[in-house]
């Protein structure tokens, strides 16, 4: 009878750690506290252990949407200084039996996002070993950067080349003017000495008779 | 030394120390003149200054024996690069002239030694503003956090990084596949690549726009283009010094190994960046000082010329290595990290026990208990060394290396934003030179009619050349860069350089160009420069030359690719190149080479046709009437008249 009961004691611990560690839809953890909070690192203990067990059950509740789960559905084994350790999930239904890997995955992987961060951690730091990272869904742009800052240096460039185009046809046309202006007062221009002096041309200057070649009235 | 090849003719093609006097103190003349010595300088500085200071110097100051390169570098600085550069100002601010004028004045069988710097100084810019397209294409990528090569981009499917970045690195695929898109082998174009097409024709227009009317315009843009590399340089020193793992970097550049010296490469290697960090005999040089007043310090302006292009390729390489240093400390911590955590993992042992410090020890220790799960654990060898030395020129620098080590820095879009402005402007104050280069002969040579502005002229050089330049933008268009680097700004140069030489020294004459020296700067150069300028100057770039052209012909030459399908990939596999690509070297180092003496050839067979025919040119008549009537030209029908 003592026996008996004595069995039906020791038996379902027994029976779990057997469960967790010969299983094959268990799956490792490893939690690198000290690598991501440095200074701030908790320290791994007991209750630290109840909240994993809780989150995990929570897990188990989201993606099953039974809110059977409980703490004692999930079950813990193979603890080590390093901080790893391997769990199993047990149906809330029948305790001996356990929930399929790919069930397991299925959950933590929704819910990865409220595991790590119910425990100050990354996708780096909390590994469940064979459940690779869902991977961040890359940023879509309306519009490449690149072909804006483009954008702005090639009409920097257009503006320039306009600029500087426009200002050389403008002084040719200023010069055409002034070229036009002096070749109606050629007839008075004072040539001296071989040299033309063109800097009377534009001004309004006394006209010296006495160095004019008076051509025009000397040709014979 | 007092050879002297015979010269006929050449008083009458040069202008006199009276003519230029005279030139001088009226300011007549069409040619343009710089707004004030400061551009001048700032030009001729950036256009010396270039990407070779930057990213080929230091690479060959820490594989050539570190500290004990500047031994080498330095010699040969003082006795092939300040010569030549002095050489250069002089004869450009006594002629007058661009590099195709002045050699034509010096004697017209000369002519092909400015045709040559006209070829090579057209081939280098094409590529030249390949490379600045492809920091524009960086530049433009930099504003956005994170950096496009800061991770891998994700696969097709989402169930993975895409692979060819996995097995290689963010920074690798970037460049390798985002940039350039390159195909596996040079046969393979590729096609052209859209971004890359943008990128090239904002290069060319920022380009045409600093070049549009020639120094007026460029005058202007070196106040920002010369001055702000070094106001970056600064910033980034500031920045490295204060980053873990930078004074390692620097340490490993200058410690100095003087067995280096003995081996000839060496000094190969420091003669060659000497006079490519120079950009002698590319042309711009002349052109450049014949803009200058006829009095103008060339001996000074050389001398400070190369101390500061000497400074700057110093001061550069102790930045860049400041950021290497950085990088390869982190590099070193992730390797080492990485092969702590895998040991913890392995042994399940508490984290905190193993570190940097007792790494070896315990490593030690869990090898003589456990030695077969060490071995099967497969841990890398962290070198610090190694880490250092990685591949570090060229590209590779600055597009894998550098902006690797700008993503671990905090703010990495305002560091990569810095550091691309950076190589644009000495990139660009470089492409000045290389423009002037070209155009200049091209207006010597009367290709265009001369009513055509010189706006339209430059533009249709900058048009012409890019869309020449879209050979490079291909998807083998880095395969061919490579080519066109190594033999079309290499050989020719050393040839025209030499040939300058000769020509100003013996075909010239060193006694009229002393005279002309006292005449510019008031003294005739010292012996340091006679003896330099007749004598050691040639011998070393006769050296070079012919150790130069033996490896190039005597090696078997190949080019490294980015094949994804290769074994050692992500390594880059050396191929051999295409017979056809022989026909292409020999075009790109041939035609300038050969134009040197083809030119004088031809113009003598044309001069022996010429003599059979009677149509000789009139003989000018020298006597006073002859040439009082020239001059009073327009006076002739009132000379007639008057009494």
């Amino acid at each position: 009878m003592l026996a008996g009961v004595l069995l039906l004691i020791f038996l379902p611990p027994l029976v779990a750690k057997d469960l967790c560690k010969d299983s094959q839809d268990g799956f490792k953890v490893r939690l690198s506290i000290k690598t991501a909070l440095g200074d701030d690192a908790y320290e791994w203990n007991e209750s630290e252990m109840f909240l994993f067990r809780s989150t995990l059950a929570y897990a188990m509740r989201k993606q099953t949407k039974q809110d059977t789960y409980n703490i004692t559905n999930i079950l813990v084994c193979n603890d080590t200084q390093r901080v790893s350790f391997v769990f199993v999930v047990t149906s809330p239904d029948d305790p001996d039996q356990l929930i399929p890997k790919e069930q397991i995955e299925e959950a933590v992987r929704q819910n990865k996002h409220r595991i790590n961060n119910a425990f100050l951690l990354s996708d780096m730091t909390l590994e469940f070993v064979g459940i690779p990272p869902t991977l961040a869904a890359p940023i879509i742009y309306d519009t490449e950067p690149w072909l804006i800052v483009f954008g702005v240096v090639i009409g920097a460039v257009a503006v320039g080349i306009v600029a500087l185009l426009m200002s050389t046809v403008s002084k040719k046309r200023r010069a055409k003017e002034k070229a036009a202006g002096l070749s109606e007062e050629d007839e008075g221009t004072v040539k001296e000495n071989g040299t033309a002096l063109s800097g009377l041309g534009g001004k309004e200057g006394v006209y010296n008779q006495t160095f004019s070649n008076d051509n025009r009235f000397t040709e014979l | 030394m007092k050879l002297k090849l015979p010269n006929p003719g050449l008083e009458d093609r040069i202008l006199s120390h009276d003519e230029l006097e005279r030139l001088e103190v009226e300011e007549a003349g069409d040619r343009p003149k710089w707004d004030n010595k400061a551009q001048y300088m700032l030009t001729c500085v950036g256009f010396c200054v270039g990407l070779g200071n930057v990213w080929r110097f230091p690479y060959l100051c820490q594989s050539h024996g570190g500290g004990a390169f500047m031994i080498p570098f330095l010699i040969l600085l003082v006795f092939e690069g300040i010569p030549l550069l002095h050489l250069e100002f002089a004869i450009g601010q006594r002629l007058r002239k661009g590099s195709v004028g002045v050699w034509r004045t010096i004697n017209p069988y000369m002519l092909g030694v400015g045709i040559a710097s006209m070829c090579v100084s057209f081939l280098v810019s094409l590529y030249y503003n390949t490379i600045i397209a492809w920091v524009m294409w960086y530049f433009f990528n930099s504003f956005q956090e994170p950096l496009p090569w800061s991770q891998c981009p994700i696969n097709a499917n989402r169930t993975g990084l895409v692979s060819e970045c996995e097995r290689s690195s963010p920074v690798d695929y970037f460049w390798y596949r985002e940039t350039l898109n390159t195909s596996a082998a040079i046969d393979e174009t590729g096609g052209l690549q859209w971004w890359m097409i943008l990128c090239l024709i904002s290069a060319w227009g920022v380009l045409y726009v600093c070049c549009i009317r020639g120094i007026e315009t460029t005058g202007k843009a070196v106040y920002v283009t010369s001055t702000l590399p070094y106001v970056v340089l600064t910033i980034f020193l500031i920045r490295g010094l204060t980053l873990k793992g930078s004074v390692d970097g620097i340490k490993f550049l200058f410690t100095p190994d003087l067995n280096e010296l003995a081996n000839p490469s060496t000094w190969l290697d420091a003669g060659a960046q000497v006079f490519y960090s120079f950009s002698l005999a590319f042309g711009g040089l002349i052109s450049f000082s014949s803009y200058n007043s006829v009095h103008n310090n060339c001996e000074q302006d050389a001398v400070i010329i190369s101390i500061i292009n000497a400074f700057t390729s110093i001061y550069a390489a102790t930045v860049i290595y400041s950021i290497i240093g950085f990088r390869a400390t982190e590099r070193f911590d992730d390797c080492l990290s990485g092969n702590i955590l895998t040991l913890l993992n392995t042994f399940d042992l508490p984290e905190g026990n193993i570190n940097q410090s007792n790494y070896q020890e315990v490593l030690h220790s869990l090898n003589s208990t456990n030695p077969d799960i060490i071995s099967n654990l497969h841990l890398k060898t962290c070198d610090l060394n190694s880490f250092l030395s990685e591949g570090v020129e060229g590209t590779g620098l600055a597009f894998i290396v550098f902006t690797e080590a700008i993503t671990k820095m905090p703010l990495s879009p305002l560091w990569s934003v810095l550091f691309f402005i950076m190589l644009f402007c000495l990139g660009l104050s470089s492409m000045f030179g290389n423009i002037e280069g070209v155009l200049v002969p091209l207006q010597d040579l009367k290709v265009f009619p001369k009513s055509w502005p010189k706006e339209v002229i430059s533009g249709v050089t900058c048009l012409v050349c890019c869309l020449v330049g879209l050979i490079f933008v291909q998807g083998s268009g880095n395969y061919w860069l490579a080519l066109f680097d190594s033999f079309a700004g290499s050989i020719p140069l050393l040839i025209i350089a030499f040939s300058e030489m000769i020509g100003v020294v013996y075909v010239y004459g060193i006694d009229r160009f002393n005279e002309d020296m006292i005449f510019m700067i008031g003294h005739k150069p010292n012996i340091f420069w006679q003896a330099t300028w007749r004598v050691i100057s040639p011998l070393i770039m006769l050296a070079i030359f012919i150790f130069y052209f033996s490896t190039i012909v005597t090696k078997e030459i190949f080019y490294i690719a980015w094949d994804p399908e290769s074994e050692n990939f992500p390594t880059l596999e050396k191929k051999p190149y295409p017979s056809w690509i022989y026909v292409i070297i020999f075009l790109l180092a041939g035609i300038p080479s050969l134009s040197v003496p083809g030119t004088a050839v031809f113009r003598a067979i044309r001069e022996y046709c010429c003599k059979k025919h009677p149509s000789a040119p009139v003989q000018e008549i020298d006597s006073v009437s002859y040439k009082v009537h020239i001059q009073d030209e327009e006076l002739k029908p009132q000379k007639v008249t008057e009494i």
